[in-house]
């Protein structure tokens, strides 16, 4: 008998980009953070995000299993959230925190909500901010300092990082100097190249750059959630009372991990092309207003889990133009 | 982007798509007349054809066989001479199923009276010049098969400003156009004039995309006004035409007339310069066969009526077993189940392909691509969920009767969900309800 000829549905050709393409772009982009990140913390780091990446997918393996769904570790969803949550964490901390932590981030965040694609805040964040409210001792503290340089990135401090010194400079010195040397040229450098403390994946604002600029050039990253983070952001950094100087706020903690590599994720930002401006902009002034008033002293995944649960609801209200459709109050 | 975007005078929307125009250079060449055609009364927009000959009546190349049935509908033409076998059902390549006559060829190819001599039509009225373009049963040659004479006839309230000439041919692949343009651009020129004349419409102009340079240059060179447009997908749906050239908007659920504007498709033009200068009805057209599952890739002038397996074999042939046989462009054409389904007028390629990758529909990521590549505004993530959840009526309100089915959105999905089969089945299904 011959065979049937196929119908199937235009279009006929599609795009080379898939999920697990986009994924290992994006694994690809946080590449050389991560291996800064082994370089400036040792060992440790390596396998602190072996960890995460393990546990995330066995616990999808395992969950996906128990729920009777087709297993598709080879999209490669679970490592990239595996590797998210290693970044946000302090290099030091006890090997059983990021076990913990994944499989909350899969377990919790992810597949009880119906997995890929219908969970509505980033695992890999959900998974921290369990952490931190649940063990917030390790999360702040299991610090550990970069090579060939201290956790403030100043010479004679080494016990926190430059975002902790800021909040509370007075724990470690006179004020007003350990101000004045966070606004140095030199602090500024460290900060940039990632010669600070923090956490595994969030120290060097120069690869992320990097690695954002690769995505968002390939099409996989909205540059309009990028631009209205770092953009607000910026602005308030500037504007409002703060006694660091507004490179010293865009190159510390994980803002640039934050903006390019986790407020991007597709799954929990809004669709429109509106919304996604309102929503990097919202995840800017939350950041900022937590690092300047609030008790923590950064902000970047709390404004972010935040902005996640309010995705729902921009996308309402931002719905597209239709084409040809009338503005409201404008005679076409 | 918008501000931009309007600066340019593009539309929104839209994606850059590799061309794979391999069949650019090949001259048209004559398709001799098959032995049996298989002419469907439906080839267009509108009412079918209501048949008006018989079994086993005689018919010459061009001999009315179905009269148009109401203002909306276009009549069809024997395109070979020869006997009527039958009447009857046969597999059509937009209805699935559709009543066609078939011709079986007496291998005369005598022309019906007065056909293929030339006549004057300098001096013709516009409603003598109308006459002739709908007794010639023209329809729009672009793909959608609307009939021409209704798109030359605005209401008297609609002033028609601009004629636009659509030489887009933005589908990846087709040919068909780009050799019209090369090889007959006087027979569009005058064709364009005569809808000009009717319309009596101020400007005409040629839009072309930058990727068919040579054509433009033909059309430059005759003093035509012409456009050259950058080439993205689908600049030649009208819609996005009209604004891209003229920056203007075509309201929501409106014609292109409201803007005061005309489209209308080279290889009509060329149609209906042959309907006016020969009086040569609608019998066949230029066809871009290609794909890896035929044996030689070639543009065809093409009876209509041929049945695809008469032409695959006129160009060499099969390459193994085929696996997917599609009447039109990969981004909008129709795939086909039978071999013997007929070309009609609104064929404008055949691509025969061996090989087929097929995906398995994801979970949608909410990447926002589709949203992105839509060039008419829509959010075909929000919609094919409504789609799939049968809320038809707020799928309504999101705009899917606003879909043009270009497919920029499933295109790009990461998922692979076929988007534009939900939004077609949405649609269906409120046009369904609204009926009701
Ligand atoms: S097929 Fe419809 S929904 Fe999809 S991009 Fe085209 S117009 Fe938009
Ligand atoms: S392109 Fe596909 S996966 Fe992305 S939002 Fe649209 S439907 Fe969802």
């Amino acid at each position: 008998m011959k065979d049937l000829l196929i119908v199937s549905a235009s279009p006929h050709i599609s795009g080379k980009l898939d999920i697990s393409l986009a994924m290992k772009a994006v694994i690809l982009a946080l590449l050389p953070a991560f291996i800064f990140s082994v370089y400036i913390f040792g060992w440790r780091a390596l396998l602190v995000t072996v960890i995460t990446i393990v546990s995330c997918m066995i616990s999808e393996a395992i969950m996906q299993r128990m729920l009777g769904k087709k297993i598709t570790l080879d999209d490669g969803s679970a490592v990239l959230t595996g590797i998210l949550l290693a970044f946000n964490l302090p290099p030091g901390v006890p090997l059983w925190l990021p076990i913990v932590g994944s499989v909350f981030a899969i377990v919790f965040a992810k597949q009880l909500f119906g997995g890929l694609g219908y969970n509505f805040i980033n695992p890999a964040l959900a998974g921290r901010a369990f952490l931190m409210t649940s063990w917030p001792s390790f999360m702040t503290k299991e610090w550990l300092i970069p090579t060939g340089s201290t956790l403030s990135g100043i010479d004679s401090i080494t016990s926190a990082t430059p975002l902790t010194l800021l909040k509370n400079p007075a724990n470690f010195g006179p004020p007003e100097v350990i101000i004045q040397r966070l606004n140095e040229m030199a602090t500024i450098k460290n900060l940039f190249i990632g010669k600070v403390g923090g956490c595994l994946g969030e120290t060097s604002a120069l690869l992320l750059l990097i690695g954002g600029l690769f995505l968002i050039i390939v099409g996989i990253v909205d540059y309009r959630i990028v631009t209205g983070y770092l953009v607000s952001f910026g602005i308030l950094a500037f504007v409002l009372p703060t006694k660091a100087n507004l490179p010293f706020h865009l190159f510390s903690g994980g803002l640039f991990l934050g903006a390019f590599f986790m407020a991007t994720d597709w799954v929990t930002s809004p669709v429109t092309k509106k919304g996604r401006w309102i929503f990097g902009i919202g995840c800017g002034v939350l950041t900022a207003v937590i690092r300047i008033w609030g008790g923590y002293p950064e902000g970047v995944s709390y404004s972010i889990l935040l902005m996640n649960v309010f995705t729902p609801l921009i996308d309402r209200f931002t719905k597209e133009r239709i084409f040809g459709e009338k503005k409201k109050g404008v005679k076409l | 982007m918008t501000i931009l975007n309007s600066m340019l005078k593009g539309f929104l929307g839209g994606i850059h798509l590799s061309e794979n125009k391999f069949t650019e250079n090949l001259a048209i060449e004559v398709m001799p007349a098959p032995k049996l055609v298989y002419i469907p009364l439906a080839q267009h927009a509108g009412k079918p054809a209501k048949p008006i000959v018989q079994k086993d009546d005689f018919v010459k190349i061009g001999t009315k066989i179905g009269e148009s049935e109401g203002f909306i509908s276009a009549p069809v033409h024997a395109s070979i001479s020869g006997k009527v076998l039958d009447i009857k059902q046969h597999p059509h390549p937009v209805l699935a199923s559709a009543e066609c006559c078939i011709i079986e060829s007496d291998e005369t190819e005598d022309w019906a009276a007065g056909m293929k001599e030339k006549h004057d039509y300098e001096n013709l009225p516009k409603e003598e010049l109308l006459s002739i373009i709908r007794d010639a049963g023209i329809v729009g040659l672009g793909g959608a098969a609307f009939p021409t004479h209704v798109k030359l006839s605005p209401p008297p309230d609609k002033p028609i400003e601009y004629l636009l000439i659509n030489g887009c041919e933005c589908e990846p692949r087709l040919t068909a156009d780009h050799r019209l343009m090369l090889e007959y651009p006087i027979g569009i020129i005058e064709g364009a004039k005569l809808f000009q004349q009717i319309l009596n419409t101020k400007h005409l102009i040629f839009c072309i995309e930058d990727n068919k340079k040579e054509a433009a240059k033909i059309f430059i060179s005759e003093n035509e006004e012409v456009r050259v447009l950058k080439t993205k997908y689908p600049q030649g749906a009208e819609k996005q035409l009209i604004k891209t050239v003229l920056n203007r908007t075509v309201p929501r659920g409106g014609l292109p007339m409201d803007v005061g504007c005309v489209v209308q498709n080279v290889g009509t033009c060329y149609a209906a310069f042959q309907a006016v200068k020969f009086r040569k009805p609608l019998i066949d057209r230029v066809v871009t066969v290609t794909g890896d599952g035929v044996k030689e890739s070639k543009n065809l002038l093409i009876r209509i009526g041929t049945s695809v397996i008469d032409v695959v074999n006129f160009c060499g042939g099969f390459v193994d077993q085929p696996k997917r046989i599609i009447f039109g462009g990969p981004m909008m054409g129709i795939s086909q189940y039978a071999e013997d389904v007929p070309i009609i007028k609104g064929t404008s390629g055949i691509l025969v392909s061996k090989e087929v990758s097929s995906y398995e529909e994801g979970p949608c990521v909410r990447c926002g691509c589709c949203v992105d590549a839509c060039p008419m505004g829509l959010m075909p993530t929000e919609i094919y969920k409504l789609v799939k959840n049968k809320k038809f009526l707020k799928s309504k309100d999101y705009g899917v009767l606003d879909c043009i089915e270009c497919g920029c959105c499933a295109y790009g999905c990461p998922s692979k969900i076929p988007l534009v089969h939900y939004l077609k089945y949405g649609k269906n299904e409120v046009w369904r309800l609204s009926k009701k």
